[in-house]
């Protein structure tokens, strides 16, 4: 219940138990790395990174990792002003922020690669609806949570659902009442995907006054379950029993997965100033790939190509490549930790080339 | 000589009258010194905390409108059109749950004080008390948990057959309205209230009430004639102690309202109000730079709100002084 106000409190310092280092990290040991490795940012990939840093603290016991969970923007700022060594943000570096990073990084570049991928699931409360999962277009879903289609069996809702049997209970939309990544995207792809029916700009703040709302993931999943006709988004590992809805793709509905997130980050676009360096996705939310679900949020990981300190480049080049593993990635995916998307072997052959970029400056 | 103090202290008035005099002289003036440093630090610690809201809010208090409004959730014209609706809302929160809690805490106050049997009287006073020590986040899961699902048929019917009175129009399952969380702040204040009050009215004179059952009252006339004007004055001040409290109060609205920014007097419909405190913890784990001062500025209003209310506490309890007895 309590992802509230005490998500400030990610720093965990490694255990260093583990003697029986099992090398997760491509390119040479890491059991001999010392030193601390401090980063802060997004609290989406909190969850993921409390899991990172304890993996990492298997095969890395000498290092000392904490991740402070204080908002993307807090997360930038102070890994721009130098009091970390790496960030995560939901949101990729704003031009005035690259400018910065140049000093940040002596004279390099700065890395930002996309090692977090969440699906973010439509939920709903709908106990006597047997259909494993309610199809809906992004259309439909701008009016519902527009306020427009106020009934279950509305006549727009019906057309998507042939067979299913659905009650007239009044639609009660739920949305996040603190300002989050995940609003931000649901309303990017309502706003993309709709054809016009969502009137609002995507904003990481709900747009619309008046309605249910909830504290944090937690809060939304509780307000949805407290009362019949609700309906929601949150993290999909989240969902628990309720239903989650298929969403429309091309002509066919794509219920969420993990393989199914992964692949709209591959089918999407990279951003007109991504480099090499800086793989920054534009997610196309009107995509049409088969199989793809284009209601994910993506974080990425920000950190410079060059550090000061061999100590520090070598620590976080080491953590980085453990998170971007197959190893890395399984453990977010794990429900207990993150329930996360891991990303493709073709993104991660990209990611882990920008990594092998990172030295000291010389 | 003497085993006790005070008699050798006695004794040596006659005999050595410097010793005795600048020992209880030093004791004295160490003590006085004590207790005035303990005044002192109190004022201080509170001049503290204003210079820290001034200086943490100015930024948001210099800044204009346009600065403002690059704040993802800032979506007001200016910083007053922002404060506003959450100074109402505040408010509204914390005089329904004080509407609520007064009457019942002056009830559980006299019958402890008056009526139950002595050993129901003791026992009810420390299951009282221990309300008080129950942490806010608790009673926020007992409310968003347990009291909302039992309050949902109670206000379907509410805004079903009074639905035509604006202020119960429009109720939406779940029951996450500010209604609920001026319940759950009602039984928050409760204790604080219902101890304060029981210990003012144990003190009214033995003399007055047997004087008044002596003319005749029976027991609930002697209460009012006697009891009740005595402590009128100690039940508004445990009501401002309590209103004190459901001002400041956080997670317990964090976790109950749904909220929203209007000067809004619909109270079973969600997303209408929404309190100063419970903004703060919800914005700030987000919140950088201007934002934060920002959400500094409104907490800036709470400290002179808490301080205005208790200024005119303060200020009825002087006006009444001359008619009760507890001065």
């Amino acid at each position: 219940m309590l992802a509230l106000t005490l998500a400030a409190c990610g720093s965990n310092s490694t255990d260093s138990g583990g003697g029986a280092a099992t090398d997760g990290a491509e390119n040479g040991s890491t059991e001999d790395l010392t030193g601390t490795l401090a980063g802060a940012g997004a609290s989406s990939q909190e969850k993921a990174v409390a899991g990172w840093i304890a993996g990492f603290g298997d095969i890395a016991p000498g290092v000392t990792l904490s991740y402070d969970a204080v908002g993307s923007g807090g997360g930038r700022e102070q890994f721009l002003s130098g009091a970390t060594q790496f960030a995560g943000s939901d949101a990729a570096l704003k031009d005035d922020e690259l400018a910065t990073a140049t000093d940040r990084c002596f004279g390099g570049e700065a890395i930002e690669v996309p090692l977090y991928i969440s699906p973010i699931a439509v939920i709903y409360n709908l106990p006597g609806v047997d259909a494993e999962h309610l199809n809906l277009s992004a259309e439909t879903l701008a009016k519902i949570f527009n306020r427009e289609i106020t009934t279950w069996n509305d006549p727009a809702i019906a057309a998507e659902n042939e067979g299913v049997t659905l009650p007239s209970t009044a639609i009660i939309p739920v949305n996040r009442s603190d300002e989050s990544g995940t609003t931000e995207n649901f309303t990017e792809y309502l706003a993309d995907a709709s054809n016009g029916a969502w009137p609002h700009e995507a904003s990481g703040d709900w747009p619309l006054s008046g309605g249910q709302s909830g504290q944090g993931t937690q809060g939304v999943v509780d307000t949805v379950t407290g009362a019949e006709g609700a309906i929601g988004y949150a993290d999909a590992s989240r969902a628990g029993d309720l239903g989650t809805a298929a969403i429309k793709v091309g002509e066919e509905y794509v219920p969420f997965s993990p393989e199914a997130a992964a692949k709209v980050v591959d089918a999407s676009p990279r951003a007109a100033d991504a480099t090499d360096k800086r793989l920054v996705v534009e997610i196309d939310r009107t995509t049409t790939e088969a199989g793809a679900y284009p209601l994910v949020l993506i974080s990425y990981s920000i950190a410079c190509d060059t550090y000061d300190k061999a100590e520090d480049a070598a620590n976080v080049k080491a953590y980085l490549t453990y998170v971007a593993s197959e190893e890395g990635q399984a453990r977010a995916a794990e429900p207990s930790v993150a329930g996360s998307a891991p990303i493709s072997d073709a993104l991660r052959t990209e990611v882990q080339a920008a990594l092998d970029t990172i030295s000291v400056k010389s | 000589m003497a085993v006790t103090s005070p008699p050798s202290t006695r004794a040596g008035l006659g005999s050595e009258p410097t010793v005795p005099v600048t020992k209880g002289g030093l004791a004295g003036r160490l003590f006085a010194g004590l207790s005035t440093g303990a005044g002192i630090l109190i004022l201080l610690v509170l001049a503290a905390v204003a210079v820290f809201l001034v200086i943490e809010a100015w930024p948001a208090l210099t800044a204009s409108p346009e600065e403002l409004q690059e704040i993802s959730w800032f979506k007001a014209d200016s910083l007053l059109a922002y404060i506003g609706p959450l100074v109402f809302g505040t408010l509204l929160a914390s005089i329904l749950a004080l509407l609520i809690a007064v009457p019942v805490s002056v009830g559980i106050a006299l019958f402890i004080s008056h009526y139950a049997p002595r050993r129901l009287a003791q026992g009810l006073g420390y299951l009282i008390d221990l309300l008080a020590a129950i942490p806010s986040v608790v009673y926020g899961l007992w409310g968003a948990l347990w009291l909302l699902p039992i309050l949902n048929p109670f206000f379907t019917w509410l805004s079903g057959t009074l639905g035509f009175i604006p202020l119960f129009e429009g109720y939406q399952a779940p029951a996450k309205n500010i209604m609920s969380a001026s319940i759950v702040l009602a039984v928050m204040i409760l204790p604080i209230i219902t101890a304060v009050s029981r210990e003012v009215f144990l003190q009214t004179p033995v003399l007055h009430e047997e004087a008044s059952l002596a003319l005749g009252a029976t027991r609930w006339e002697m209460v009012r004639m006697a009891v009740l004007p005595f402590g009128r004055s100690g039940v508004i001040s445990a009501s401002m102690l309590g209103l004190g409290r459901a001002l400041g109060e956080t997670m317990a609205v964090l976790m109950v309202i749904s909220p929203g920014f209007l000067y809004s007097l619909f109270l079973l419909k969600p997303g209408q109000q929404q309190t100063i405190a419970a903004n703060i913890a919800s914005k700030f784990p987000e919140a950088s730079g201007l934002a934060v001062s920002t959400l500094i500025a409104t907490g800036l209003a709470l400290f002179v709100i808490t301080f205005v209310v208790n200024m005119i506490a303060r200020w009825i309890i002087a006006r009444r002084k001359d008619f009760s007895g507890a001065n």
